[in-house]
């Protein structure tokens, strides 16, 4: 028999908040983290804004041991490691256990290892001091590396796995780890992801000719889905983690209950019928909402709210009508929807984690977050769902289900539901 | 440079390795430095490394095993740099 999968704890590292209730606090009241980037500018990028966490070291000096923190470098694995280490305590649970914990696992997911780390190592080793590297380098540009730090911290014993799947990772981590939960193979998985976009990453989507640039005086207003002048995504870099417990475990020490997941899927276009390395293709789209919607055994006319994927590419026009034709839903219909994109950009890898955080909040404190920077909405997606649907301030409405999904490049899917646990 | 010169340089090399500072207030040159200081035997080389730099010399990977009890480190270190000297 499958288990009940139920979320106890949240940690959160953003652009607009570096805990859980700044972060609450800025999704609440449309705040950005979006800002201009002066190196951008001298390194002669379109695009010259960004999402970043006003992260310090010194903020993990808590976190990890003193000796672990000497040494390490990489940023996507520090964001990994506070955001996972603050959902752990906010899930009632103390950080040093003595003991292996083998009833609880994690899965964690980034889109590339520290590349300054890596730049560090290749500019050393072609300099012929290869020697010089020293002991903690492997251990930082390995993919698993943030797993390797959170799962060590915590002493996990169970699954500990380090997911890709570019811009739908984090969902695909939780969905991962409530599969493993749901089907008795743990108790108890820590999941999210993190992604730090450095210069190089960040310059090879400007060549693509996908990123915002007409709002480079205006950081706050460049990420702007679902705009008529939506003109592609602002980069953004973070990390989101939630605690995912057996239900029966969760009681059993009295844990707080944020929510209920109840069900996903994670499918690909197989880049298949309009499906394309860089763009999902809406036969698969559909159907991943579809099943994800079977899977949490609910209506479609069920869902209160949508948390898209929506970038603020040419592509929201083609997620709103996915959504719609998997829904059978549209004009007044149609549920919100809202994109944390327009407030901290488009975390990669982290963005399915950082957004289901959000998503989860939105479900505990009953309200849908604004969208902002849609003072122009694209007039065929307001013939479809309507402008009501769109909120640009934040609304206090009861909502008890939630749909949540993320694409990316490879023509990956992931759609997650989530409700409140009754 | 006398042993005991060394010794207080080397305390603060090893610093960053050791968890607790404290362990430091008492070392002598029987002090192991994985079983007495707790250091994480992966993190002798970034120690070596370290040495190499504070020291300017160069410790092969034969010295280099010797070193795992201050009064060695001492030794390879005076010897590195009597030889570069």
């Amino acid at each position: 028999m499958s288990k009940r999968v139920v979320i106890t704890g949240l940690g959160v590292v953003a652009p607009n908040g570096m805990n859980v209730p700044d972060f609450l606090h800025s999704i609440k009241n449309g705040i950005s983290g979006i800002k201009y980037v002066p190196q951008f500018e001298e390194l002669k990028f379109n695009c010259q804004v960004c999402g970043m966490p006003q992260f310090e070291w010194e903020q993990l000096r808590n976190y990890i041991t003193e000796t672990s923190l000497y040494g390490l470098k990489g940023k996507g694995i520090a964001f990994g490691i506070k955001a996972a280490l603050d959902a752990w305590m906010d899930a009632g649970n103390p950080i040093v256990s003595e003991e292996t914990l083998y009833e609880t696992g994690c899965v964690f997911g980034s889109s590339v290892a520290d590349t300054d780390v890596i730049k560090n190592a290749i500019t050393r080793v072609d300099a012929k001091e290869s020697k010089k590297l020293g002991s903690r380098v492997v251990e930082q540009i390995m993919n698993s590396g943030v797993t390797a730090y959170i799962s060590g911290r915590l002493g996990l014993g169970n699954k500990i796995v380090s997911n890709s799947s570019a811009c739908a990772t984090g969902t695909q981590a939780i969905l991962m780890g409530y599969e493993y939960i749901k089907y008795g193979m743990a108790k108890r998985m820590v999941v999210g992801s993190s992604e730090y976009v450095d210069s190089y990453v960040f310059g090879a989507f400007d060549s693509m000719r996908v990123l915002s640039r007409k709002f480079n005086d205006q950081p706050e207003k460049a990420s702007r889905p679902m705009s008529i002048s939506a003109g592609g995504f602002v980069p953004g870099s973070g990390a989101g983690a939630l605690i995912l417990e057996d239900l029966d475990f969760a009681l059993a020490r009295g844990a707080k209950i944020y929510g209920e997941v109840l069900g996903g899927s994670n499918n690909s276009g197989g880049q298949r019928s309009g499906g394309t390395m860089t763009a999902p293709g809406a036969v698969g789209v559909v159907k991943c909402i579809n099943d994800a919607i079977t899977e949490a055994n609910i209506r479609a006319d069920d869902i209160d709210l949508i948390s898209g994927h929506l970038t603020a590419t040419i592509a929201d026009k083609q997620e709103i009508q996915n959504w719609s034709d998997a829904l059978g839903r549209r004009g007044e219909d149609f549920p919100m929807v809202n994109s944390l994109k327009s407030m901290i950009g488009h975390c990669l890898s982290a963005a399915g984690s950082i957004e289901m955080v959000a998503a989860v909040l939105q479900l505990e404190h009953q309200f849908v977050h604004p969208n902002i920077n849609i003072e122009d909405p694209n007039p065929e997606i307001i013939d479809l769902i309507t402008a009501n649907n769109l909120p640009t301030t934040m609304v206090n409405k009861e909502i008890n289900v939630l749909a949540k999904a993320n694409f990316g490049f490879g023509d990956v899917n992931t759609c997650l539901i989530i409700s409140k646990y009754k | 440079m006398d042993r005991k010169t060394i010794l207080s340089e080397l305390k603060k090399v090893l610093a960053p390795y050791t968890e607790n500072k404290e362990l430091l207030n008492g070392i002598t040159e029987e002090t192991d430095l994985i079983k007495d200081l707790k250091i994480n035997s992966a993190n002798l080389v970034d120690i070596i490394i370290d040495a190499e730099s504070a020291y300017n010399i160069e410790i092969d990977f034969d010295s280099a095993e010797k070193m795992y009890l201050v009064g060695n480190c001492i030794d390879v270190i005076m010897d590195k740099m009597n030889q570069s000297a």
